[in-house]
């Protein structure tokens, strides 16, 4: 067979190589119809049993995981949750089919909330249906070889649970969340995932596969050098790990002994979970525009201030700069941004965008005005490019600071920081009177180099390293030095070990990178010696 | 449920402040209170009602009381008001999520 890529998310980062197991969803068994009383007898010594069983994984189980298991056992031990299907056994339902439409119900009581927190719960619920399900069939879960790759529609946390993960092995979905608990749990526990893949999990059965977590690629009846590749790979990120993770704690400090500030940027909340914050000097950038669901469109105010406040919280005092949203260019929002652009890149994105139809960006402002009540909330303007647009997103968050005020709701007004990456504002950044600059070093490359990262025949030619970009940054650094306001920078640079000497050389003492490569980045900074010639 | 007891009753009202609202690990939280409780121990999203026993969890999620809502506690019987106290004390402290997770930061 020829090999096939295919292509989802990443929701957990990692690489693994296995055969493929497909995991099939429990179904209410068939059985020999018996008397009401056996049904209803069979089915409270099910949900015992089912309960019992998240019991005994509650008790192994550390945080996170127990929490939500002790969340499953308390739905399990309440009477209401089985009183509906009871009811119907007591009319001649059989017990599978009785619970499952109750389980069908409450679970559809969820999902159509409208409350994203609620609706991220139908997982658990549909976990504690299943759990009763396979019990009721008789069955015990199917084994799962250790070190098999995982098929499935999506992944219910009992399972996830019940499989020996020590063993490798890796998780593909055809559905699923990059933001459900098994993600989290997976990201926890270097289980790489990808979500979200376009092909049906049964035509995977007894594939060998690759998975790439971070890349969201899943690569099936690989050829010989790919598989040889890609174990080279495997053994050389091995030997990366057990070397940086002794540096993911404590300060990131140059061989000389100048602080650098590492912060890490995060693209949805469940990023945080995975990332201890005594590791890291703040949250150097939250990327708004996967903050939400990405076919739900922007929330509404509460939803968004309640997950702004959420991320202030965790940094506990430390800076959060939060990106408006920055959709176009490399980020089309289906509705949004403009289609048949000749050029995204060059076209309406970024805060043009935002300018151009305020009514979503001033409820934007607003919510990050609210969660700045909760910590040091930093707001950080995408894609500007003369100051005339700064100034009126400063009035826009005047306005958005005079209403809140007017109207009572607790509210904090926040620094107002700008990307520098269009190359207008990183040559003339003294122009721009903003509270702080962060330099996005991937658009500001293509731009300087007009080479485009994504198109291969040119890719070498977009370099970080181009004196021309190294030139730049230090301008912008100087400029922040001497006016005493903050420069970051947040890209795939900062934490490119081959980038960090050059970028630190040229002034910056500031970078924000993936949780993950908090340790490979403070390794590569200790391995800097500024008193040498960059 | 004891109605011999009925005549002490407590009422109260306060804000959800944690980040989710009244989801999983807070209702298990508020549910495990309420039963530390032998008084009727219910919740509302208004003064008025509906009320729910607070002691179950399945009830209690299906509130799907929202961050920011004003989570009103209602108790009746032997030891109620030092019920409802107890209660509107977790929902005011956010569940204690916060301090759960600055203590997750020095592990």
């Amino acid at each position: 067979m020829a090999e096939q890529r295919l292509f989802g998310h990443g929701a957990a980062p990692g690489l693994a190589r296995g055969m493929v197991s497909v995991l099939h969803a429990a179904q209410p068994a068939r059985g020999a119809a018996r008397s009401p009383a056996e049904e209803a007898a069979a089915l409270s010594a099910a949900i015992a049993a089912a309960r019992a069983e998240a019991e005994a994984q509650a008790a192994q189980a550390a945080e996170p995981a127990a929490g939500m298991l002790e969340f499953q056992v308390a739905m399990l031990a309440d009477d209401e949750l089985a009183r509906p299907a009871l009811a119907a056994v007591a009319a001649g339902a059989s017990a599978p089919s009785a619970w499952n439409a109750a389980m069908a119900e409450e679970i559809a009581g969820y999902a159509l909330s409208g409350n994203a927190a609620f609706a991220a719960r139908t997982a658990d619920l549909e976990d504690i249906r299943d759990r009763v399900l396979r019990r009721l069939a008789s069955g015990m879960p199917d084994a799962t070889p250790p070190g098999a790759v995982l098929a499935a529609p999506d992944l219910p946390l009992s399972r996830f649970l019940a499989i020996d993960w020590q063993h490798g092995g890796a998780i593909v979905l055809t559905g699923g969340s990059a933001s459900s608990h098994v993600a989290m749990l997976a990201r926890a526990q270097g289980v790489p995932m990808v979500v979200g893949i376009g092909a049906a999990a049964a035509a995977l059965t007894g594939c060998e596969a690759l998975v790439d977590g971070a890349a969201g690629e899943v690569v099936l009846d690989p050829l010989d050098a790919t598989r040889t590749a890609f174990s080279a790979r495997i053994g050389h990120e091995a030997a990366e790990r057990a070397r940086t993770a002794s540096h993911r704690a404590g300060p990131a400090v140059t061989a000389d002994g100048t602080h650098i500030a590492v912060h890490i940027t995060i693209g949805t909340l469940a990023d945080l979970d995975a990332c201890d914050p005594a590791d890291c000097d703040g949250i150097g950038l939250v990327r708004t525009e996967l903050l939400f669901h990405p076919c739900a469109g922007l929330p509404d105010e509460e939803a968004q201030a309640a997950a702004y406040s959420r991320i202030a919280r965790w940094a506990g005092g430390r800076p959060v700069v939060i990106r408006t949203l920055d959709a176009g260019g490399d980020k089309p929002v289906p509705g949004v941004t403009p289609d048949g652009e000749s050029n995204p890149f060059l076209g309406l994105r970024g805060l043009r965008l935002a300018l151009q139809a305020p009514a979503s960006f001033r409820v934007q402002l607003r919510a990050l005005a609210r969660a700045a009540v909760h910590g040091d909330v930093r707001v950080l303007l995408p894609m500007v490019t003369v100051p005339q647009e700064l100034a009126a997103a400063q009035a826009l968050l005047d306005e958005a600071m005079a209403g809140l005020t007017l109207q009572g709701v607790p509210a904090r007004r926040p620094q107002l920081g700008i990307m520098v990456e269009v190359p207008a504002a990183a040559i003339c950044v003294g122009r721009f009177d903003a509270d702080f600059f962060s330099v996005g070093s991937n658009d500001l490359t293509q731009y300087v180099t007009a080479a485009g990262r994504g198109i291969a025949s040119v890719a070498a030619l977009a370099d970080p390293l181009n004196p021309a970009v190294l030139a730049l940054i230090a301008s912008v650094a100087r400029h922040g030095l001497d006016r005493g306001r903050d420069v970051g920078l947040c890209g795939d640079a900062a934490a490119d070990p081959r980038c960090i000497g050059p970028l630190l050389h040229a002034g910056l003492r500031s970078l924000s990178v993936s949780p993950e490569a908090l340790g490979r980045v403070k390794q590569a900074i200790a391995a800097v010696d500024l008193r040498d010639p960059p | 449920m004891n109605d011999l007891c009925a005549e002490t009753t407590a009422q109260g009202a306060a804000r959800l402040v944690n980040a989710v609202g009244l989801h999983a690990r807070p209702s298990v939280k508020l549910t495990q209170a309420a039963k530390a409780f032998a008084c009727r121990v219910e919740i509302a999203l208004a003064a008025g009602g509906p009320w729910v026993d607070a002691k179950s969890p399945v009830k209690v999620m299906r509130v799907r009381a929202p961050r920011g809502a004003m989570l009103h506690v209602r108790s009746t019987g032997a030891g109620a008001g030092a019920a409802a106290q107890a209660i509107l004390a977790l929902i005011r402290d956010g569940f204690g999520e916060e301090a759960r997770r600055g203590g997750a930061g020095h592990g």
